[in-house]
């Protein structure tokens, strides 16, 4: 399709997608209604999280039909945000443990959910 | 897709690599696409850098906390009469924006297709929508201010650091959710008016609001999986 025509497409495509977030939308709120936890939990979490984000991006916002050169220009530059929380969780814990070794273990720290 | 198109100007683009390799190359336009679309992309690009580094501090500050994080399950719960349901609210309000999202893209294709009064309505329902998602997120600011304590400084359940990137996170969107309402109602009423029949009758603004708005419905889902379900 020339994109100087604008994105036209059946209705029904729209129709299932509409569907099938609201779907996947349950799911992700059955992780916490279920109370799964742990690594079951995160995973599920990721999961549904990107087959949403893949739904509206590439169906929604029409990027799925779009050229490669657009496509590449505005979906590979995020990539950078995954260096970005590598880097920003070894300072997190880099903290976490310099707290501890100055202040202490807190009362709580039995409790913590991350270490 | 990505197989060979052709401009209106009758010119031929080839598809694939070899595409993106013409595409930047021929010291011509290298989106073909009109011109305010490629800007409202580029826009969402530098707002998903904000949006990322909002949720990536609030990863560091909840991994560097040594008091625990306060449970989103049950800080978020609400009751009806009878035992808190985790998170309801939260689910109600993820279900709104994706009912206006489904409206959006239903205004974007009825745009295309110059039924201007449908796509007049469809993008006042998705406004509505939106609306309703700031009058819920302005209720559970007051439950939280006022019946819980929760202040960007302290709360008492636990660390001091979830007051700060909740109100800093959920306020940002909320914020975006707002200007999308406003820019909804805006450009609406152009279409309803006629404004776009005087200028051509091109309908592409439509599709360029939907990207925004389904901007602001993707942000959601990576707040909802990350700040409240994690």
């Amino acid at each position: 399709m020339a994109s100087s025509e604008g994105q036209q497409h059946p209705l029904s495509i729209y129709f299932w997608i509409w569907g099938l977030l609201f779907v996947v939308s349950s799911f992700s709120y059955m992780v916490d209604y279920l109370n799964f936890q742990g690594t079951i939990r995160w995973t599920l979490i990721i999961v549904f999280m990107f087959v949403k984000a893949g739904f509206i991006v590439g169906i929604f916002m029409h990027m799925g039909w779009e050229r490669l050169a657009l496509r590449a220009a505005i979906l590979l530059p995020p990539i950078a945000i995954l260096v970005f929380i590598a880097l920003m969780s070894i300072e997190a814990d880099h903290t976490f443990l310099t707290r501890i070794e100055f202040f202490g273990e807190s009362d709580f720290m039995a409790e913590s959910p991350h270490h | 897709m990505s197989e060979a198109a052709m401009t209106s100007t009758g010119e031929v683009l080839q598809g694939g690599l070899k595409g993106v390799v013409e595409d930047f190359s021929t010291d011509k336009q290298t989106f073909h696409v009109p011109w305010g679309k490629a800007m409202m992309w580029i826009f969402l690009l530098s707002d998903t850098f904000i949006f990322s580094c909002f949720l990536i501090s609030y990863m560091t500050v909840r991994m560097s906390a040594t008091d625990p994080w306060p449970i989103p399950s049950e800080v978020f719960a609400l009751s009806f009469g009878g035992d808190p349901i985790p998170l309801v609210l939260i689910a109600i309000m993820t279900f709104i924006l994706i009912t206006s999202s489904g409206t959006m893209a239903l205004a974007v294709n009825m745009g295309y297709r110059k039924k201007r009064k449908l796509t007049f309505w469809l993008m006042i329902a998705t406004a509505a929508l939106g609306a309703s998602f700031v009058g819920m997120q302005a209720f559970e600011w007051t439950k939280l201010i006022v019946d819980e304590g929760v202040r960007p400084w302290s709360n008492p359940m636990g660390a001091a650091q979830f007051g700060s990137t909740f109100f800093m996170i959920t306020g940002f969107h909320g914020l975006h959710v707002s200007a999308g309402v406003i820019y909804l109602l805006v450009i609406g009423f152009r279409v309803k008016n006629g404004f776009y029949e005087r200028r051509g009758g091109n309908y592409e603004i439509v599709e360029i609001v939907g990207l925004y708005w389904h901007f602001v419905d993707l942000v959601w889902v990576f707040i909802f999986a990350f700040f409240y379900l994690w």
